[in-house]
Protein backbone atom coordinates (compact mmCIF):
# COMPACT_ATOMS: atom_id res chain seq x y z
CA UNK A 1 0.00 0.00 0.00
CA UNK A 2 2.53 2.43 0.99
CA UNK A 3 5.16 1.67 -1.73
CA UNK A 4 2.46 2.07 -4.02
CA UNK A 5 1.84 5.80 -2.75
CA UNK A 6 5.33 6.29 -2.69
CA UNK A 7 5.80 5.42 -6.39
CA UNK A 8 2.88 7.94 -7.83
CA UNK A 9 4.88 10.74 -4.97
CA UNK A 10 8.22 10.06 -6.32
CA UNK A 11 6.60 10.47 -9.85
CA UNK A 12 5.17 13.59 -9.40
CA UNK A 13 8.30 15.25 -7.56
CA UNK A 14 10.36 14.28 -9.99
CA UNK A 15 7.87 15.72 -12.55
CA UNK A 16 7.99 19.34 -10.35
CA UNK A 17 12.10 19.15 -10.89
CA UNK A 18 11.98 17.94 -14.45
CA UNK A 19 9.62 20.86 -15.68
CA UNK A 20 10.94 24.43 -14.35
CA UNK A 21 7.45 24.12 -11.47
CA UNK A 22 10.14 23.38 -8.91
CA UNK A 23 12.37 25.99 -9.55
CA UNK A 24 9.96 28.93 -9.69
CA UNK A 25 8.12 28.09 -6.96
CA UNK A 26 11.41 27.69 -4.89
CA UNK A 27 12.69 31.27 -5.99
CA UNK A 28 8.66 32.61 -6.13
CA UNK A 29 8.39 31.97 -2.54
CA UNK A 30 12.33 32.69 -0.89
CA UNK A 31 12.23 36.23 -2.85
CA UNK A 32 8.67 37.52 -1.94
CA UNK A 33 8.65 36.09 1.06
CA UNK A 34 12.42 37.36 1.54
CA UNK A 35 11.88 40.66 0.09
CA UNK A 36 8.54 41.26 2.95
CA UNK A 37 10.40 40.11 5.86
CA UNK A 38 13.33 41.53 5.86
CA UNK A 39 13.33 44.39 3.27
CA UNK A 40 10.05 46.37 2.93
CA UNK A 41 6.70 47.32 4.75
CA UNK A 42 6.72 46.29 8.50
CA UNK A 43 9.61 44.04 8.49
CA UNK A 44 11.46 42.56 11.04
CA UNK A 45 13.29 45.70 12.01
CA UNK A 46 10.59 47.88 12.24
CA UNK A 47 8.54 45.53 14.86
CA UNK A 48 11.80 45.74 16.64
CA UNK A 49 10.99 42.29 18.07
CA UNK A 50 12.99 38.95 17.18
CA UNK A 51 10.16 36.93 15.84
CA UNK A 52 8.70 35.49 12.33
CA UNK A 53 5.06 36.91 12.82
CA UNK A 54 5.91 39.19 9.36
CA UNK A 55 7.06 35.82 7.60
CA UNK A 56 4.32 33.92 8.43
CA UNK A 57 1.65 36.25 7.93
CA UNK A 58 3.97 37.26 4.43
CA UNK A 59 3.76 32.93 3.57
CA UNK A 60 -0.23 32.85 4.48
CA UNK A 61 -0.86 35.00 1.31
CA UNK A 62 1.95 33.25 -1.40
CA UNK A 63 1.18 30.05 -0.49
CA UNK A 64 -2.30 30.62 -0.58
CA UNK A 65 -1.84 31.41 -4.28
CA UNK A 66 1.01 29.48 -5.16
CA UNK A 67 -0.57 26.11 -4.15
CA UNK A 68 -3.47 26.17 -6.65
CA UNK A 69 -0.65 26.84 -9.30
CA UNK A 70 1.21 23.30 -8.27
CA UNK A 71 -2.19 21.02 -7.58
CA UNK A 72 -4.15 22.20 -10.56
CA UNK A 73 -2.08 20.04 -12.72
CA UNK A 74 -2.09 16.94 -10.92
CA UNK A 75 -5.59 14.69 -12.02
CA UNK A 76 -6.66 17.89 -14.51
CA UNK A 77 -4.02 16.63 -16.65
CA UNK A 78 -4.47 13.21 -16.14
CA UNK A 79 -7.90 13.42 -16.86
CA UNK A 80 -7.02 15.70 -20.29
CA UNK A 81 -4.80 13.26 -21.56
CA UNK A 82 -6.42 9.79 -20.89
CA UNK A 83 -3.60 8.96 -18.63
CA UNK A 84 -6.10 8.62 -15.94
CA UNK A 85 -6.81 5.18 -17.34
CA UNK A 86 -3.83 4.14 -17.40
CA UNK A 87 -3.13 4.54 -13.72
CA UNK A 88 -6.70 2.69 -12.60
CA UNK A 89 -5.80 -0.05 -14.63
CA UNK A 90 -3.06 -0.57 -12.69
CA UNK A 91 -2.54 -2.73 -9.45
CA UNK A 92 -3.28 0.89 -7.28
CA UNK A 93 -6.27 2.14 -6.13
CA UNK A 94 -8.00 5.51 -6.24
CA UNK A 95 -6.89 6.80 -2.98
CA UNK A 96 -3.58 5.32 -3.36
CA UNK A 97 -3.49 7.73 -6.39
CA UNK A 98 -4.72 10.54 -4.59
CA UNK A 99 -2.35 10.34 -1.44
CA UNK A 100 0.28 9.83 -3.69
CA UNK A 101 -0.13 13.03 -5.66
CA UNK A 102 -0.82 15.19 -2.24
CA UNK A 103 2.08 13.88 -0.65
CA UNK A 104 4.27 15.41 -3.25
CA UNK A 105 2.93 18.48 -3.45
CA UNK A 106 3.07 18.88 0.52
CA UNK A 107 6.87 17.54 0.35
CA UNK A 108 7.47 20.51 -2.42
CA UNK A 109 6.04 22.75 0.07
CA UNK A 110 7.73 21.31 3.32
CA UNK A 111 10.91 21.82 1.21
CA UNK A 112 10.01 25.57 -0.13
CA UNK A 113 9.72 26.22 4.03
CA UNK A 114 13.11 24.18 4.76
CA UNK A 115 14.84 27.08 3.00
CA UNK A 116 13.40 29.88 5.29
CA UNK A 117 14.91 28.48 8.07
CA UNK A 118 17.95 30.61 7.36
CA UNK A 119 15.29 33.32 8.25
CA UNK A 120 14.71 31.73 11.61
CA UNK A 121 18.53 31.25 12.36
CA UNK A 122 19.22 34.79 11.56
CA UNK A 123 16.70 35.90 13.79
CA UNK A 124 17.39 34.00 16.64
CA UNK A 125 20.99 35.63 16.69
CA UNK A 126 19.39 38.91 16.86
CA UNK A 127 17.46 38.96 19.77
CA UNK A 128 15.69 36.17 21.99
CA UNK A 129 13.17 34.26 19.73
CA UNK A 130 10.58 32.16 20.52
CA UNK A 131 11.16 28.70 19.62
CA UNK A 132 8.11 27.23 20.83
CA UNK A 133 5.85 29.65 18.93
CA UNK A 134 8.30 29.60 15.91
CA UNK A 135 7.53 25.74 15.40
CA UNK A 136 4.15 26.26 15.93
CA UNK A 137 4.02 28.75 13.61
CA UNK A 138 5.72 26.70 11.12
CA UNK A 139 3.16 23.50 12.09
CA UNK A 140 0.36 26.13 11.17
CA UNK A 141 2.30 26.78 7.52
CA UNK A 142 1.98 23.34 7.27
CA UNK A 143 -0.93 22.26 8.31
CA UNK A 144 -2.52 25.13 6.34
CA UNK A 145 -0.88 24.04 2.74
CA UNK A 146 -2.24 20.49 3.51
CA UNK A 147 -6.26 22.17 3.43
CA UNK A 148 -5.37 24.02 0.39
CA UNK A 149 -3.58 21.17 -1.48
CA UNK A 150 -6.84 19.23 -0.65
CA UNK A 151 -8.81 21.79 -1.96
CA UNK A 152 -6.60 22.10 -4.69
CA UNK A 153 -6.86 18.53 -5.76
CA UNK A 154 -10.56 18.45 -5.15
CA UNK A 155 -10.71 21.05 -8.53
CA UNK A 156 -8.44 19.47 -10.50
CA UNK A 157 -10.48 16.18 -10.07
CA UNK A 158 -13.36 17.50 -11.33
CA UNK A 159 -12.11 19.28 -14.42
CA UNK A 160 -9.82 17.97 -17.19
CA UNK A 161 -9.23 21.96 -17.63
CA UNK A 162 -6.17 22.99 -15.22
CA UNK A 163 -7.15 26.75 -15.78
CA UNK A 164 -10.49 26.51 -14.26
CA UNK A 165 -8.76 23.69 -11.85
CA UNK A 166 -6.79 26.91 -10.50
CA UNK A 167 -9.89 29.19 -10.22
CA UNK A 168 -11.99 26.89 -8.42
CA UNK A 169 -9.42 25.86 -5.91
CA UNK A 170 -8.83 30.21 -5.36
CA UNK A 171 -12.68 30.47 -5.18
CA UNK A 172 -13.24 27.82 -2.74
CA UNK A 173 -9.85 28.82 -1.33
CA UNK A 174 -10.71 32.69 -0.92
CA UNK A 175 -13.89 31.52 0.91
CA UNK A 176 -11.95 29.94 3.73
CA UNK A 177 -9.07 32.26 3.57
CA UNK A 178 -10.68 35.56 4.56
CA UNK A 179 -14.37 35.81 3.50
CA UNK A 180 -15.79 33.32 6.22
CA UNK A 181 -13.73 35.02 8.57
CA UNK A 182 -15.52 38.67 7.42
CA UNK A 183 -18.78 37.49 7.54
CA UNK A 184 -18.31 36.12 10.57
CA UNK A 185 -17.88 39.46 12.01
CA UNK A 186 -21.19 41.03 10.66
CA UNK A 187 -23.15 37.69 11.64
CA UNK A 188 -24.04 36.67 15.58
CA UNK A 189 -25.07 33.94 17.02
CA UNK A 190 -24.64 30.38 15.86
CA UNK A 191 -23.66 31.14 12.18
CA UNK A 192 -21.59 34.11 13.49
CA UNK A 193 -19.57 31.07 15.37
CA UNK A 194 -19.95 28.65 12.26
CA UNK A 195 -18.35 30.96 9.95
CA UNK A 196 -15.46 31.86 12.49
CA UNK A 197 -15.07 28.61 12.75
CA UNK A 198 -14.68 27.65 9.03
CA UNK A 199 -12.23 30.41 9.02
CA UNK A 200 -8.73 29.32 8.31
CA UNK A 201 -7.25 33.25 9.16
CA UNK A 202 -8.20 32.56 12.91
CA UNK A 203 -7.27 28.99 12.92
CA UNK A 204 -3.88 30.18 11.43
CA UNK A 205 -3.39 33.32 13.65
CA UNK A 206 -3.89 31.31 16.93
CA UNK A 207 -1.29 28.61 15.85
CA UNK A 208 1.36 31.68 14.83
CA UNK A 209 1.14 33.14 17.78
CA UNK A 210 2.11 29.92 18.96
CA UNK A 211 -0.87 28.56 20.83
CA UNK A 212 -1.05 25.47 19.64
CA UNK A 213 -4.71 24.11 20.30
CA UNK A 214 -5.82 20.21 19.28
CA UNK A 215 -8.83 22.64 17.79
CA UNK A 216 -6.89 23.85 14.91
CA UNK A 217 -5.30 21.24 14.28
CA UNK A 218 -8.56 19.14 13.61
CA UNK A 219 -10.01 21.52 11.70
CA UNK A 220 -6.81 22.02 9.07
CA UNK A 221 -6.89 18.04 9.52
CA UNK A 222 -10.70 17.50 8.56
CA UNK A 223 -10.38 20.26 5.86
CA UNK A 224 -7.62 17.89 3.95
CA UNK A 225 -9.50 14.85 4.83
CA UNK A 226 -12.68 16.07 3.14
CA UNK A 227 -10.74 17.71 -0.35
CA UNK A 228 -8.85 14.22 -0.41
CA UNK A 229 -12.21 12.19 0.17
CA UNK A 230 -13.95 14.42 -2.54
CA UNK A 231 -11.01 13.95 -4.93
CA UNK A 232 -11.20 10.04 -4.34
CA UNK A 233 -14.43 9.96 -4.55
CA UNK A 234 -14.35 11.97 -8.45
CA UNK A 235 -11.75 10.00 -10.24
CA UNK A 236 -12.92 6.84 -9.46
CA UNK A 237 -16.59 8.37 -10.49
CA UNK A 238 -15.20 8.28 -13.47
CA UNK A 239 -15.16 4.28 -13.53
CA UNK A 240 -18.43 4.24 -13.52
CA UNK B 1 -5.69 -17.12 -17.06
CA UNK B 2 -9.24 -18.05 -18.29
CA UNK B 3 -12.00 -15.16 -18.69
CA UNK B 4 -15.46 -15.76 -18.35
CA UNK B 5 -17.62 -12.90 -19.39
CA UNK B 6 -21.84 -13.22 -18.15
CA UNK B 7 -24.05 -11.15 -19.19
CA UNK B 8 -22.74 -7.87 -19.41
CA UNK B 9 -24.45 -5.25 -20.12
CA UNK B 10 -23.56 -1.13 -20.16
CA UNK B 11 -25.35 1.89 -21.28
CA UNK B 12 -24.45 5.71 -21.60
CA UNK B 13 -27.56 7.65 -21.15
CA UNK B 14 -30.59 5.62 -22.93
CA UNK B 15 -27.79 4.09 -25.08
CA UNK B 16 -26.62 0.34 -24.36
CA UNK B 17 -22.73 -0.04 -25.31
CA UNK B 18 -22.38 -3.35 -24.30
CA UNK B 19 -26.09 -5.34 -24.79
CA UNK B 20 -25.82 -8.67 -22.43
CA UNK B 21 -22.80 -9.75 -24.01
CA UNK B 22 -21.32 -13.23 -22.45
CA UNK B 23 -18.40 -15.38 -24.29
CA UNK B 24 -15.41 -17.53 -22.68
CA UNK B 25 -11.75 -17.23 -23.83
CA UNK B 26 -9.13 -19.87 -22.36
CA UNK B 27 -5.54 -19.46 -21.67
CA UNK B 28 -3.57 -19.05 -24.46
CA UNK B 29 -6.00 -18.08 -27.09
CA UNK B 30 -5.70 -14.99 -29.32
CA UNK B 31 -8.65 -13.45 -29.52
CA UNK B 32 -9.81 -10.82 -32.03
CA UNK B 33 -12.55 -8.32 -31.41
CA UNK B 34 -13.80 -7.08 -33.86
CA UNK B 35 -16.70 -4.37 -35.42
CA UNK B 36 -17.90 -1.29 -36.65
CA UNK B 37 -16.72 1.84 -34.93
CA UNK B 38 -19.35 2.16 -31.80
CA UNK B 39 -20.12 -1.42 -31.96
CA UNK B 40 -18.50 -1.74 -28.18
CA UNK B 41 -15.61 -2.80 -28.36
CA UNK B 42 -13.70 -0.37 -26.05
CA UNK B 43 -16.64 -0.15 -23.55
CA UNK B 44 -16.45 -3.98 -23.61
CA UNK B 45 -12.57 -3.38 -22.77
CA UNK B 46 -12.89 -1.07 -20.31
CA UNK B 47 -14.90 -3.35 -18.51
CA UNK B 48 -12.41 -6.32 -18.79
CA UNK B 49 -9.38 -4.02 -17.26
CA UNK B 50 -12.05 -2.38 -14.44
CA UNK B 51 -11.43 1.51 -15.65
CA UNK B 52 -15.47 0.68 -16.03
CA UNK B 53 -17.98 -1.05 -14.02
CA UNK B 54 -20.72 -2.95 -15.84
CA UNK B 55 -24.36 -1.98 -15.23
CA UNK B 56 -24.86 -5.75 -14.83
CA UNK B 57 -22.63 -8.83 -15.50
CA UNK B 58 -20.24 -10.34 -14.35
CA UNK B 59 -16.41 -10.59 -15.40
CA UNK B 60 -14.63 -14.06 -14.28
CA UNK B 61 -10.90 -13.98 -14.27
CA UNK B 62 -10.36 -17.63 -13.17
CA UNK B 63 -12.17 -17.92 -10.37
CA UNK B 64 -11.98 -14.08 -9.18
CA UNK B 65 -14.72 -12.05 -10.32
CA UNK B 66 -13.72 -8.97 -7.44
CA UNK B 67 -12.61 -5.23 -8.18
CA UNK B 68 -9.51 -5.31 -7.20
CA UNK B 69 -5.73 -4.81 -7.40
CA UNK B 70 -5.03 -8.44 -7.37
CA UNK B 71 -6.94 -8.82 -10.76
CA UNK B 72 -5.37 -5.54 -12.31
CA UNK B 73 -1.82 -7.07 -11.57
CA UNK B 74 -2.72 -9.72 -14.24
CA UNK B 75 -3.62 -7.82 -16.93
CA UNK B 76 -1.88 -5.85 -19.23
CA UNK B 77 -3.51 -2.96 -21.10
CA UNK B 78 -3.14 -0.73 -24.36
CA UNK B 79 -6.06 2.13 -24.37
CA UNK B 80 -7.59 3.19 -27.08
CA UNK B 81 -5.38 6.39 -28.11
CA UNK B 82 -2.57 4.68 -26.17
CA UNK B 83 -2.22 7.73 -24.13
CA UNK B 84 1.26 8.53 -22.31
CA UNK B 85 2.90 10.80 -20.43
CA UNK B 86 4.59 13.11 -22.96
CA UNK B 87 7.29 14.66 -20.60
CA UNK B 88 8.67 11.42 -19.19
CA UNK B 89 11.87 9.68 -20.47
CA UNK B 90 10.67 6.47 -22.03
CA UNK B 91 12.75 4.36 -19.41
CA UNK B 92 11.84 6.11 -16.86
CA UNK B 93 7.77 5.97 -17.93
CA UNK B 94 8.66 1.70 -18.36
CA UNK B 95 10.06 1.79 -14.78
CA UNK B 96 7.21 4.08 -13.18
CA UNK B 97 4.97 1.28 -15.69
CA UNK B 98 6.87 -1.49 -13.61
CA UNK B 99 6.93 -0.37 -9.88
CA UNK B 100 3.26 0.73 -10.43
CA UNK B 101 2.51 -3.57 -11.41
CA UNK B 102 4.30 -4.48 -8.54
CA UNK B 103 7.78 -5.69 -10.31
CA UNK B 104 10.03 -6.05 -7.37
CA UNK B 105 12.32 -3.45 -7.13
CA UNK B 106 15.44 -5.10 -8.03
CA UNK B 107 14.07 -6.53 -11.34
CA UNK B 108 13.05 -3.41 -12.26
CA UNK B 109 15.55 -2.22 -14.51
CA UNK B 110 16.12 -5.65 -16.44
CA UNK B 111 12.81 -5.64 -17.05
CA UNK B 112 12.96 -2.09 -18.46
CA UNK B 113 15.81 -3.34 -20.39
CA UNK B 114 14.15 -6.27 -21.67
CA UNK B 115 10.80 -4.20 -22.90
CA UNK B 116 13.44 -2.00 -25.00
CA UNK B 117 14.73 -5.07 -26.23
CA UNK B 118 11.90 -6.36 -27.39
CA UNK B 119 10.00 -3.49 -28.46
CA UNK B 120 12.76 -2.43 -30.78
CA UNK B 121 13.02 0.97 -28.23
CA UNK B 122 16.97 1.14 -28.30
CA UNK B 123 17.51 4.06 -30.78
CA UNK B 124 14.69 6.26 -28.79
CA UNK B 125 15.49 5.02 -25.00
CA UNK B 126 16.51 8.63 -23.25
CA UNK B 127 13.95 10.43 -25.14
CA UNK B 128 10.82 12.10 -23.82
CA UNK B 129 8.10 10.33 -25.15
CA UNK B 130 6.76 12.99 -26.42
CA UNK B 131 9.34 13.49 -28.72
CA UNK B 132 9.05 9.81 -30.26
CA UNK B 133 6.90 9.34 -33.57
CA UNK B 134 3.46 7.11 -33.55
CA UNK B 135 4.63 4.06 -34.50
CA UNK B 136 7.53 4.43 -31.56
CA UNK B 137 4.28 5.83 -28.75
CA UNK B 138 2.59 2.51 -30.04
CA UNK B 139 5.62 0.13 -28.84
CA UNK B 140 6.01 2.08 -25.58
CA UNK B 141 2.60 1.83 -25.19
CA UNK B 142 2.83 -1.79 -25.81
CA UNK B 143 6.14 -2.21 -23.80
CA UNK B 144 4.14 -0.98 -21.02
CA UNK B 145 1.25 -3.21 -21.06
CA UNK B 146 3.37 -6.18 -21.50
CA UNK B 147 6.36 -5.38 -18.62
CA UNK B 148 5.06 -7.25 -15.64
CA UNK B 149 4.32 -10.43 -17.04
CA UNK B 150 0.65 -10.10 -17.00
CA UNK B 151 -1.12 -13.39 -17.80
CA UNK B 152 -4.07 -11.42 -19.16
CA UNK B 153 -3.81 -9.06 -22.38
CA UNK B 154 -5.66 -6.69 -23.34
CA UNK B 155 -4.90 -4.35 -26.39
CA UNK B 156 -7.12 -1.45 -28.10
CA UNK B 157 -6.14 -1.57 -31.52
CA UNK B 158 -2.57 -2.52 -31.05
CA UNK B 159 -0.89 -1.90 -34.54
CA UNK B 160 -2.47 1.60 -35.67
CA UNK B 161 -0.21 4.60 -36.71
CA UNK B 162 2.84 1.93 -37.46
CA UNK B 163 4.06 1.15 -40.88
CA UNK B 164 4.13 -2.13 -42.30
CA UNK B 165 7.00 -3.89 -41.28
CA UNK B 166 6.41 -2.71 -38.02
CA UNK B 167 2.99 -3.71 -38.08
CA UNK B 168 4.30 -7.70 -38.95
CA UNK B 169 7.13 -7.18 -35.89
CA UNK B 170 4.16 -6.58 -33.06
CA UNK B 171 2.05 -9.10 -34.80
CA UNK B 172 4.58 -11.70 -34.50
CA UNK B 173 4.99 -10.58 -30.96
CA UNK B 174 1.35 -10.76 -30.42
CA UNK B 175 1.84 -14.18 -31.35
CA UNK B 176 4.47 -14.98 -29.52
CA UNK B 177 2.83 -13.66 -26.00
CA UNK B 178 -0.38 -15.34 -26.96
CA UNK B 179 1.20 -18.66 -26.45
CA UNK B 180 1.03 -18.64 -22.67
CA UNK B 181 -1.12 -15.42 -21.97
CA UNK B 182 -4.46 -14.87 -23.23
CA UNK B 183 -5.10 -12.15 -25.75
CA UNK B 184 -7.61 -9.85 -26.74
CA UNK B 185 -7.30 -7.22 -29.25
CA UNK B 186 -9.76 -5.27 -30.89
CA UNK B 187 -9.03 -3.76 -34.46
CA UNK B 188 -11.01 -3.01 -37.93
CA UNK B 189 -8.10 -3.78 -39.82
CA UNK B 190 -9.38 -7.56 -41.12
CA UNK B 191 -6.19 -8.93 -42.46
CA UNK B 192 -5.06 -7.81 -38.63
CA UNK B 193 -7.25 -10.55 -37.05
CA UNK B 194 -6.91 -13.38 -39.48
CA UNK B 195 -2.76 -12.99 -39.20
CA UNK B 196 -2.86 -13.00 -35.52
CA UNK B 197 -6.22 -14.26 -34.17
CA UNK B 198 -7.51 -18.01 -33.08
CA UNK B 199 -10.81 -16.61 -32.39
CA UNK B 200 -12.82 -14.32 -33.83
CA UNK B 201 -15.91 -12.31 -31.91
CA UNK B 202 -17.40 -10.03 -34.08
CA UNK B 203 -19.40 -7.20 -32.43
CA UNK B 204 -22.36 -5.21 -33.77
CA UNK B 205 -24.53 -2.51 -31.72
CA UNK B 206 -23.44 -3.97 -28.28
CA UNK B 207 -24.54 -7.59 -29.35
CA UNK B 208 -22.12 -10.71 -30.59
CA UNK B 209 -22.77 -11.48 -34.19
CA UNK B 210 -20.52 -14.30 -34.58
CA UNK B 211 -18.02 -16.28 -32.86
CA UNK B 212 -15.52 -18.54 -34.29
CA UNK B 213 -12.50 -19.66 -35.91
CA UNK B 214 -11.85 -17.89 -39.28
CA UNK B 215 -12.52 -21.27 -40.92
CA UNK B 216 -15.62 -21.79 -39.03
CA UNK B 217 -17.08 -17.92 -39.91
CA UNK B 218 -16.61 -18.99 -43.77
CA UNK B 219 -18.81 -21.91 -42.84
CA UNK B 220 -21.40 -20.30 -41.57
CA UNK B 221 -21.84 -17.77 -43.54
CA UNK B 222 -24.07 -19.81 -45.60
CA UNK B 223 -21.60 -22.18 -47.24
CA UNK B 224 -21.46 -19.79 -50.33
CA UNK B 225 -18.99 -20.43 -52.76
CA UNK B 226 -17.63 -18.41 -55.32
CA UNK B 227 -16.34 -20.05 -58.68
CA UNK B 228 -14.84 -18.11 -62.07
CA UNK B 229 -14.72 -19.84 -64.92
CA UNK B 230 -13.55 -19.06 -68.59
CA UNK B 231 -15.65 -20.97 -71.52
CA UNK B 232 -14.67 -21.24 -74.87
CA UNK B 233 -16.78 -23.01 -77.82
CA UNK B 234 -20.01 -21.13 -78.26
CA UNK B 235 -21.44 -17.74 -78.52
CA UNK B 236 -21.59 -16.67 -74.69
CA UNK B 237 -25.01 -16.58 -74.45
CA UNK B 238 -25.50 -20.04 -75.24
CA UNK B 239 -22.52 -20.46 -72.50
CA UNK B 240 -24.91 -18.63 -69.97
CA UNK B 241 -28.05 -20.32 -71.15
CA UNK B 242 -26.48 -23.61 -70.44
CA UNK B 243 -24.81 -22.89 -67.55
CA UNK B 244 -28.28 -21.77 -65.86
CA UNK B 245 -29.46 -25.19 -66.28
CA UNK B 246 -27.11 -26.86 -64.19
CA UNK B 247 -28.73 -28.06 -60.84
CA UNK B 248 -27.64 -26.59 -57.71
CA UNK B 249 -26.42 -23.33 -59.06
CA UNK B 250 -27.61 -20.55 -57.63
CA UNK B 251 -26.62 -16.91 -60.40
CA UNK B 252 -24.69 -16.81 -63.35
CA UNK B 253 -23.02 -13.92 -64.06
CA UNK B 254 -21.50 -12.88 -67.16
CA UNK B 255 -18.53 -10.53 -65.88
CA UNK B 256 -16.55 -10.40 -69.23
CA UNK B 257 -17.92 -10.72 -72.73
CA UNK B 258 -14.33 -10.62 -74.63
CA UNK B 259 -12.70 -13.08 -72.66
CA UNK B 260 -15.86 -14.83 -71.76
CA UNK B 261 -15.39 -14.92 -68.35
CA UNK B 262 -18.70 -16.09 -65.88
CA UNK B 263 -18.91 -16.11 -62.10
CA UNK B 264 -20.83 -18.46 -60.68
CA UNK B 265 -22.51 -18.20 -57.08
CA UNK B 266 -23.84 -21.50 -55.03
CA UNK B 267 -24.50 -23.28 -51.87
CA UNK B 268 -23.06 -26.93 -53.17
CA UNK B 269 -19.28 -26.57 -52.37
CA UNK B 270 -16.81 -28.38 -54.54
CA UNK B 271 -19.64 -30.15 -56.02
CA UNK B 272 -20.12 -27.17 -58.12
CA UNK B 273 -16.56 -27.64 -59.78
CA UNK B 274 -18.26 -31.39 -61.39
CA UNK B 275 -20.86 -30.11 -62.58
CA UNK B 276 -19.57 -27.46 -64.17
CA UNK B 277 -16.98 -29.34 -65.77
CA UNK B 278 -19.53 -32.29 -66.92
CA UNK B 279 -21.60 -29.57 -68.48
CA UNK B 280 -18.78 -28.31 -70.45
CA UNK B 281 -17.67 -31.84 -71.97
CA UNK B 282 -21.50 -31.93 -72.62
CA UNK B 283 -21.65 -29.14 -74.50
CA UNK B 284 -18.20 -29.24 -76.00
CA UNK B 285 -17.22 -26.47 -74.92
CA UNK B 286 -13.40 -25.87 -74.43
CA UNK B 287 -13.20 -25.11 -70.20
CA UNK B 288 -9.50 -22.85 -69.77
CA UNK B 289 -10.19 -21.43 -66.50
CA UNK B 290 -11.66 -22.95 -63.20
CA UNK B 291 -10.81 -20.40 -60.34
CA UNK B 292 -12.65 -20.92 -56.51
CA UNK B 293 -12.86 -17.81 -54.85
CA UNK B 294 -12.76 -17.99 -50.52
CA UNK B 295 -15.54 -15.97 -49.20
CA UNK B 296 -13.81 -13.17 -47.65
CA UNK B 297 -13.98 -12.16 -44.25
CA UNK B 298 -14.76 -8.93 -45.76
CA UNK B 299 -18.02 -9.99 -47.18
CA UNK B 300 -18.87 -12.08 -43.69
CA UNK B 301 -18.09 -9.32 -41.74
CA UNK B 302 -20.39 -7.09 -44.17
CA UNK B 303 -22.84 -9.20 -43.86
CA UNK B 304 -22.94 -9.27 -40.31
CA UNK B 305 -22.81 -5.64 -39.31
CA UNK B 306 -25.08 -4.03 -42.11
CA UNK B 307 -28.62 -4.33 -41.52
Amino acid sequence: MNNSVWIITKKELNSFFDSLTAYILLIAFLGFSGFFTWITGSDIFMRKEADLEVFFSVSKWTLFFFIPAITMKMIAEENKSGTIELLLTKAITARQIILGKFLACLLLIGIALLFTISYYITVSQIGNIDHGATLCGYLGLLLMSAAYIGIGLFASSITNNQIVAFLLALLIGVFFHFIFDMMSYNSGGFVGQLLSGLSVNRHFESLAQGVLDTKDILFFASLTIVGLLLSELFISKRIK
Amino acid sequence: MDVRIDNLTKSYGNQKAVDSISFDIKSGEIVGFLGPNGAGKTTTMKMLTQYMQPDSGTIWYDNSSSYDVDIRREIGYLPEHNPLYEDMPVMDYLAFAAALQSVPQSEVPSRVIEMVRICGLDVEKHKKIGELSKGYRQRVGLAQAIIHNPKVLILDEPTTGLDPNQIVEIRELIRKLGREKTVILSTHILPEVEATCDRILIINKGKIAADGTVQQLRKQSEGKSLLQVRIEGAPVEHIAEGLRLIEGLQKVLLVDTTNKRFEIESNAGDAVNRLVYRACVQNHWDLLEMIPFETKLEDIFRDLTIN
